[in-house]
């Protein structure tokens, strides 16, 4: 990094050097960005990703399958549920195994329900790093229920651990669907008074509108994916496109930028095609709780899971864009290769280039709006 | 578009360079050489109906039996939702692939990531960094035979089993009790007793 | 909106007795014997009073050397200074806890709760706890400069209580150029959050403090501006003079009294905010952007310092908004003549004039605590502006704003210099629309609130 930094300094004008992060408070975790500025304005943000590298990928390739679903929590335990199942389909599709209805639905309604959780911290973290800390804390309010409804369920409040190879680990407990339907009527009235408290507050817009433009054409090229992609326009989900799991069953909307305060593809489209989509994550659970099928809730999976050589692709639509996992087996009970794809490691990415001409209190939307979590990047 | 389809395009325009679809088919992929790699990216991105605009993965399998490591690209399309995979083989010893960053700029840290953790070179890269570990690291540690070094900069990676560590402590005071019991006629360690 | 109690509701914590009792008595203590203070003290250091007491207390004033009269004096004016200095920390610190269970209430959190009753305690435990912590200075700071600014925000802040009326006779000195030495002193906060950021050798402390240097010289500008459409009314720089200078019923006010003074006050106070580095105008610490901006190297009393500043700035702010706006301390039905009646003939008032003294001051308190209450409601309620475009509402909008609104005034004075009566008129007619507003505002407010399913309770309080 040093030699980075004597690299790109002209020492000759007036550019400053500033460390922005690893310990700041609105990088969302333990990233650094060397950010060169010229006053408030910057010439380039660089960022610095890897503290917190844990090598989860190494760590898949000691561990069975089976036990390494507790660590694919790890890999974005803001949304933990959805690196569980990413993870549970692609030993699935190596093991040919066909999961019963029921935990589809299950895997649909946990998942979507951890999607608002995430969504709340992404959107309320964003209002707090805009200077508005009441919405953040409304927000949060909110995901403490849903918490409460996940621990219900599986018994943890942010590494769920709750998927499994075959299916999910508990079916819902007595009373869970009526309190689940009594949040939903409750979120979607919260969601209403989140949008009058902050989303068209002057002042948000005008900080949020035509900050941080990504065209669509950018974002694909640089491999955004879920809402930040959303949010420049492009009319892409895996849920409706690659549909796996219970998805094809549902009738939900794809909210797409639509450059309501400014160019399509700015700070305020991304952040809020979030807020519509929890909308739509309301619904998607509404629909399942209806539908949801009687039967088994695990398929019968061997203890010793030892699928025969060849490599499968388990991608799910999480919270922050394509979860991808590429699993790589060589006949053995351990896997030969994990690979965790995440959204948020190619929304880093995308930093630098556009940070050009931003100015820092932009940088912070920009990195708000992205939704980027530290451990999901350096895994 | 499904993948044999793609995969059948890709014959017709490059012909034998492209390998065989591999079986198992749960997730097929075609190996290509890598020298034809960026033409054949460009093509696989630009041609109309295949469109495979978006790089939604690119990652590496390291395999020291075959003495290669495999550099996989995952290709999306958002036109016409329909996947592909490529792979890339290279020489373990010396893995050069070339960049795609051209082609796709997510390439340019997926790549940085690769050549982090399993030392493949791309030539042509604009920021050939290491990502994840510090600058000086040594070794690639998603390699097989990776060895961890001792520490790094005098951090130790290594740590006794907590456990024996405590049996250690537990070992050491009965000893101290024993050295310090058999003197009767002391009052004091009785006392403290 | 409440949440959905999906587990057992949260039970409050049950307060002692004991702890009831004493927070209430220092609740009542503490206002009792600070504003009590400054009713017997800020009339008594008049020179004149204070032989009348010595008079009335068997001595004889015109006996008594100059030098014992001079230390007398100077011995009260010392003591009221010491009493307004602990007003201003005070006032602050109950502040602080005011504004943490405002907010804790718009938040749904518990808030403060646990020194005392309604954790009313919890300022006097902060301040201990920071007094305590060590006080660390940054190897590369530039020492004297980094030890000294907390003390010119200090003083920037202290001073200001000398011109701030509290009541008819209650103001230490009643300055003929009292608002414009109130612009002055404000100024050397500036200079204190500038040398911390400079002296704290940190970027983010640089940045802070040169946001702090271009809002607050940036915002002097429409305030002082603005600050000229009352005292043009009044027709003098003096405190006082201004709140004489209008009546006690709103339709009296200078707000109402001229439609050009409701965009000063508009403009007024938007720079207060910003020069009180208050949301949406706190760019110099913003949390989010700067760590702590000129802040980020501040440790224990030092720091402890800047935040009695910052909060005991809200009611400056506010009272200097009451002040000049909405009519200071006057007292409905109470004019100068019945102060004059109530004081007597003798040289010591008499125990009536003390009440009408009093009853000034709890009329001025209660419209600047209403202010103060805006003020952190804004503060919860927005977010924070960027540079650029804090920097464009000054000087396209406030400044040319501020300037038409001073013209505005000058054209309306001669108006009203013709006929008077259009003043008056004005006065009721703008006091309607005020009401009229409030009133559809509050019927909004629970439009809004029944649109989300809840309804008004302000039962948690």
């Amino acid at each position: 990094m040093e030699k980075l930094i004597l690299r790109r300094v002209d020492r000759q004008n007036e550019e400053m050097i500033l460390n922005f992060g690893p310990q700041h408070p609105s990088t969302h975790g333990v990233i650094n960005f060397i950010v060169e500025t010229d006053g408030e304005v910057l010439k380039r943000a660089i960022p610095d990703v890897g503290y917190l590298h844990r090598s989860i990928e190494k760590i898949g390739e000691v561990t069975g399958y089976p036990g390494f679903m507790p660590y694919t929590d790890r890999v974005d335990y803001v949304a933990a549920m959805f690196a569980n199942e990413g993870y549970a389909i692609a030993v699935e599709r190596l093991l040919k195994v066909e999961v019963p209805a029921r935990a589809q639905w299950l895997r649909a309604i946990s998942c979507e329900l951890c999607r608002i959780a995430s969504h709340l911290v992404s959107v309320g973290t964003m209002t707090m790093d805009i200077g508005a800390f009441t919405p953040m804390v409304h927000g949060l309010r909110e995901r403490e229920t849903i918490n409460d409804l996940l621990e219900a369920l599986c018994g943890a409040r942010l590494t769920y651990n709750y998927h499994r190879i075959g299916g999910v680990a508990f079916d819902l407990p007595e009373g869970w669907r009526d309190k689940t339907l009594a949040f939903l009527d409750h979120f979607d009235k919260f969601l209403v008074e989140f949008d009058r408290l902050i989303s068209f507050n002057q002042v948000y817009t005008k900080r949020l509108g035509d900050v941080a433009v990504i065209p669509a054409a950018m974002a694909i090229d640089y491999g955004l994916s879920g809402p930040n992609l959303r949010g420049s326009g492009v009319d892409w989900d895996l849920r409706r496109d690659l549909p796996y799991g219970a998805y094809p069953h549902f009738k939900f909307a794809i909210p797409v930028g639509k450059g309501w305060y400014g160019t399509v593809g700015d700070s305020f489209d991304r952040y809020y095609v979030r807020c519509l989509e929890m909308l739509e994550s309301s619904k998607i659970v509404r629909q399942a709780l209806e539908s949801l099928p009687e039967g088994e809730i695990v398929a019968k999976v061997p203890r010793l899971v030892k699928p025969e050589a060849g490599e499968a692709v388990g991608r799910v639509e999480s919270a922050r864009g394509h979860l991808a996992y590429y699993v790589v087996s060589d006949g053995t009970a351990k896997a030969w290769r994990v690979r965790a794809r995440t959204g948020s490691f190619t929304a880093m990415g995308i930093i630098e280039d556009i940070s050009h001409g931003l100015m820092i209190a932009d940088l912070v939307a920009l990195i708000a709006s992205l939704d980027v979590v530290a451990p999901e990047i350096d895994r | 578009m499904t993948t044999v389809e793609i995969h059948e395009r890709l014959k017709a325009r490059f012909g034998d360079a492209v390998g065989p679809l591999s079986e198992p088919k749960i997730d097929p992929f075609c190996v290509v050489p890598k020298e034809r790699l960026v033409e054949l990216c460009r093509f696989l991105k630009a041609e109309p109906g295949v469109d495979l605009d978006l790089l939604e993965d690119l990652t590496a399998v390291d395999w020291p039996k075959r003495n290669v490591i495999e550099v996989v690209y995952h290709l999306i399309s958002t036109k016409h939702r329909h996947v592909f995979k490529l792979k890339v083989e290279a020489d373990r010893a010396a893995p050069v692939v070339p960049t795609v960053e051209c082609v796709w700029k997510t390439a340019n840290w997926f790549e940085r990531e690769v050549y982090d953790l399993f030392g493949v070179d791309f030539p042509g890269h604009p920021d050939l960094r290491r990502i994840m570990l510090p600058d000086d690291w040594i070794g690639h540690p998603l390699r097989k035979d990776y060895q961890e070094a001792g520490g790094w900069h005098g951090i130790s990676n290594v740590r006794e089993n907590p456990l024996v560590e405590l049996k250690r402590l537990d070992d050491a005071a009965r000893a101290e009790k024993a050295t310090a019991a058999p003197g009767p006629t002391d009052a004091q360690p009785a006392a403290k007793a | 909106m409440t949440a959905v109690a999906t587990q057992a509701p949260y039970a409050p914590k049950k307060t002692a007795r004991s702890v009831l009792l004493l927070t209430l008595a220092v609740g009542v203590v503490l206002p009792v014997a600070l504003f009590g203070a400054i009713i017997v003290l800020s009339p008594l250091t008049k020179p004149a009073m204070l032989g009348a007491v010595v008079d009335a207390l068997g001595g004889n004033w015109a006996a008594w050397s100059p030098s014992a009269k001079v230390g007398l004096y100077a011995a009260g004016a010392a003591l009221l200074g010491f009493m307004l200095l602990n007003f201003g920390a005070i006032i602050s610190g109950t502040t602080v806890w005011w504004e943490m269970r405002v907010s804790s209430r718009m938040q749904s959190r518990v808030g403060y709760n646990r020194v005392g009753a309604g954790g009313f305690f919890q300022w006097i435990a902060d301040a201990v706890k920071l007094l305590l912590k060590e006080d660390l200075i940054p190897a590369d700071a530039d020492q004297l400069l980094f030890r000294a600014a907390p003390y010119f925000v200090l003083v920037g802040f202290a001073l200001t209580f000398v011109a701030l009326p509290f009541g008819e006779s209650l103001i230490a000195a009643d300055l003929n150029v009292g608002i414009f030495y109130m612009i002055s002193v404000t100024a050397l906060v500036v200079v204190g959050i500038l040398l911390a950021g400079w002296a704290s050798n940190s970027k983010w402390a640089l940045f802070g403090g040169m946001r702090s240097a271009a809002q607050v010289v940036s915002y002097e500008i429409p305030a002082g501006v603005a600050i000229m459409v009352p005292i043009l009314m009044a027709g003098t720089l003096s405190m006082q003079g201004i709140i004489r200078a209008q009546g006690a019923w709103p339709w009296q006010w200078f707000i109402a009294t001229n439609p050009f003074a409701v965009v000063a006050f508009v403009i007024f106070f938007i720079a207060q905010l910003a020069e009180g580095n208050r949301t949406p105008f706190d760019l110099p610490e913003a949390d989010s952007e700067l760590v702590a901006g000129y802040l980020s190297e501040y440790s224990s009393f030092r720091f402890a310092l800047y935040f009695l500043v910052e909060f005991g700035n809200l009611w400056v702010m506010a009272a200097v908004g009451v002040t000049l706006f909405f009519g200071g301390w006057q007292i409905p039905f109470v004019g100068p003549e019945t102060f004059a009646a109530a004081k007597g003939a003798n040289a010591l008032p008499a125990l009536g004039w003390w009440g009408l003294q009093a009853l000034s001051l709890v009329v001025f308190v209660v419209k600047t605590l209403v202010l103060l209450n805006v003020i952190v409601w804004i503060r919860w309620t927005l977010p924070r502006i960027r540079v650029d475009q804090m920097m464009s509402l000054c000087w396209k909008y406030l400044v040319p704003f501020a300037f038409l609104s001073f013209v505005g005034t000058l054209l309306w004075m001669v108006l009203v210099a013709q006929a008077p009566v259009v003043a008056q008129a004005t006065g009721i007619v703008l006091t309607a629309v005020f009401v009229v507003v409030v009133a559809l505002f509050l019927k909004q407010t629970k439009a809004n609130i029944s649109a989300v399913g809840d309804q008004v309770d302000l039962s948690n309080w």
